[in-house]
């Protein structure tokens, strides 16, 4: 584990998961593409679209937009203290990704929504959660 | 090929039974079927049991053998988890295993024990059935997720919440005749309308509750219900199963629910019918945009206009298709692993003219049911028709 990784307190490392959320954190969010170009999230061994084990790493383009959004007043436990939160689907060209819609009222998101992703922690649980900031 | 009959149905009340575990909801559902079967006990070759979320709810697993012995019988048993879908999956198993030969009597049901966790706990334990690493944990629910297919339905094809109230207070209505159903109480459009927000644009009307409750049917080959002289006048003719990715942005349409439509056209295709065929049906409409994803994929709507269903009268008890006569999981209750049995159930007794609602659909020969696991990776369809 590199020094700048950051961890959910004790729970183990999901390997994959987690790193996507470290490159993420540092502007280097990917998806993984086989050579008949389809993409997916890791972690993924094998695409899920053809079965190529050949995948590697892509970019995603900075900016997605946002194509569907709920605000949750009704949360889990994990997320009591976060609530109300907008939570999306945003477009990122080869991928599509869930997440929390922050820094900006939440009532206030609608899809066409131009936002980059912004990893962030849940106010309730300080885990790090997949987050979208809006752009200007 | 040799037709699967139900021979007998059980249900427990749906509702909130906080202090009353599985064994012994199932106890009751599978005492019930086997009664109303005339099926003795040990000519019952296999036990297939739905259950979803025993380990959080009960610290049970391993239900399969549990269940059978609930249910007095020594036959081997199996437990089958497929979110909500659970025991359409067991269902689905039983009637392959019927068809082929392998058995002929098969007990499958399902139960789930849920208030006991209370809202919170029970909201965290269905959430489970999304994708954990991409969609759990940046916080979404069960009510979120379909909270999303919602506002993304509206934005392709129309629609608004108003429509949606509709299916709620056509189903509440539906209920009232229903005394196993949780809800037995009228729902206005208003009153969902003005209900407390869930997860935007879904009220708490739009949400089926949380409920406890188990499911059981007696199935039994065709040459066993003639051997024994059994009163089975409805037949088990069609079933399919579809599937989809498990997170609900790695699929094609965020409106639209394939899995059900792949798993609507085999059980079409066995069953040897058309959409146009179908008489009746009870969908999943664990939230009310849920039911209008449902006909759609079924083709019992056109893609975009599913939502209109209810309000203009093509869905009440009183139009071309009535849908969910029971009540459905919206006011029936959803104990999820009991739900996709209780679904059939309520099909061949409607269809046999035993139901309190077979008034509706007088003559009616040919019934859906369509069961559905978290926003639809998983769905089964079967096809009921009267043969006898």
């Amino acid at each position: 584990m590199s020094e700048n990784t950051e961890s959910d307190g004790e729970r183990t490392r999901d390997a994959g998961f987690d790193d996507w959320l470290d490159a993420a954190r540092a502007n280097e969010a990917y998806s993984l593409v086989c050579e008949a170009g389809h993409h997916s999230l890791p972690p993924r061994r094998v695409c899920p679209e053809c079965g190529s084990t050949d995948l590697t790493e892509e970019p995603l383009p900075e900016t997605g937009e946002v194509e569907t959004v709920t605000v949750t007043h009704v949360a889990t436990p994990s997320f009591e203290a976060d609530a109300p939160y907008a939570t999306a689907i945003a477009d990122f060209g080869p991928v599509r990704l869930t997440g929390q819609v922050v820094e900006v009222d939440p009532e206030t998101v609608e899809p066409g929504l131009a936002v980059e992703i912004a990893v962030t922690t849940s106010e309730t649980s300080g885990k790090r959660i997949v987050g979208f900031r809006p752009v200007q | 090929m040799s037709s699967v009959r139900v021979a007998g149905t059980g249900l427990t009340s749906f509702g909130e039974y906080p202090e009353r575990t599985s064994r012994d909801l199932f106890a009751e559902a599978s005492a019930t079927a086997l009664a109303d079967s005339d099926v003795p006990r040990d000519d019952v070759d296999a036990v297939l049991y739905g259950n979803f979320m025993g380990e959080l709810s009960e610290h049970q697993g391993h239900q399969g053998p549990l269940m059978a012995e609930a249910a007095g019988v020594t036959a081997p048993a199996t437990r089958y988890e497929a979110a909500c879908a659970s025991s359409g999956m067991a269902l689905r198993d039983a009637v392959i295993r019927l068809r082929n030969g392998e058995c002929d009597v098969v007990l499958v049901g399902g139960a789930e024990r849920m208030t006991n966790l209370g809202t919170a706990g029970a909201t965290e334990a269905l959430a489970i059935a999304a994708d954990d690493l991409w969609e759990v944990r940046a916080g979404m629910t069960f009510p979120g997720a379909y909270a999303l297919m919602a506002t993304a339905y509206f934005e392709t094809y129309g629609g608004d919440r108003e429509d949606l109230a509709h299916i709620a207070a056509k189903n509440h209505e539906n209920a009232l005749t229903n005394e196993k159903a949780q809800y037995q109480r009228a729902l206005s459009v208003e009153d969902v309308l003005e209900a407390p927000t869930v997860s935007s644009p879904l009220g708490l009307y739009d949400s089926c509750p949380l409920s406890d409750g188990a499911a059981a049917v007696v199935l039994v080959s065709e040459a066993y219900a003639d051997e024994h002289d059994l009163d089975a006048p409805v037949a088990i003719t069609g079933t399919g199963q579809g599937g989809d990715r498990m997170a609900l942005h790695d699929r094609e349409y965020l409106a639209r629910s394939p899995a059900a439509r792949e798993a609507g056209e085999q059980a079409y295709a066995d069953a040897e019918i058309g959409p146009e065929d179908v008489d009746l049906a009870e969908v999943h409409d664990c939230f009310t945009i849920a039911e209008v994803l449902a006909l759609e994929a079924l083709d019992l709507e056109q893609v975009g206009e599913g939502i209109s269903a209810a309000r203009d009268g093509r869905t009440t008890p009183d139009g071309d298709t009535p849908i969910n006569l029971s009540g459905g999981l919206k006011a029936k209750g959803h104990p999820v692993g009991a739900t996709g049995v209780s679904q059939v159930a309520e099909v061949a007794t409607l269809l046999a003219g035993d139901h309190p609602n077979s008034e509706y659909v007088e003559g009616a020969t040919t019934g859906v049911a369509h069961n559905a696991g978290g926003t639809v990776a998983s769905a089964v369809v079967h096809v009921l028709e009267v043969v006898a």
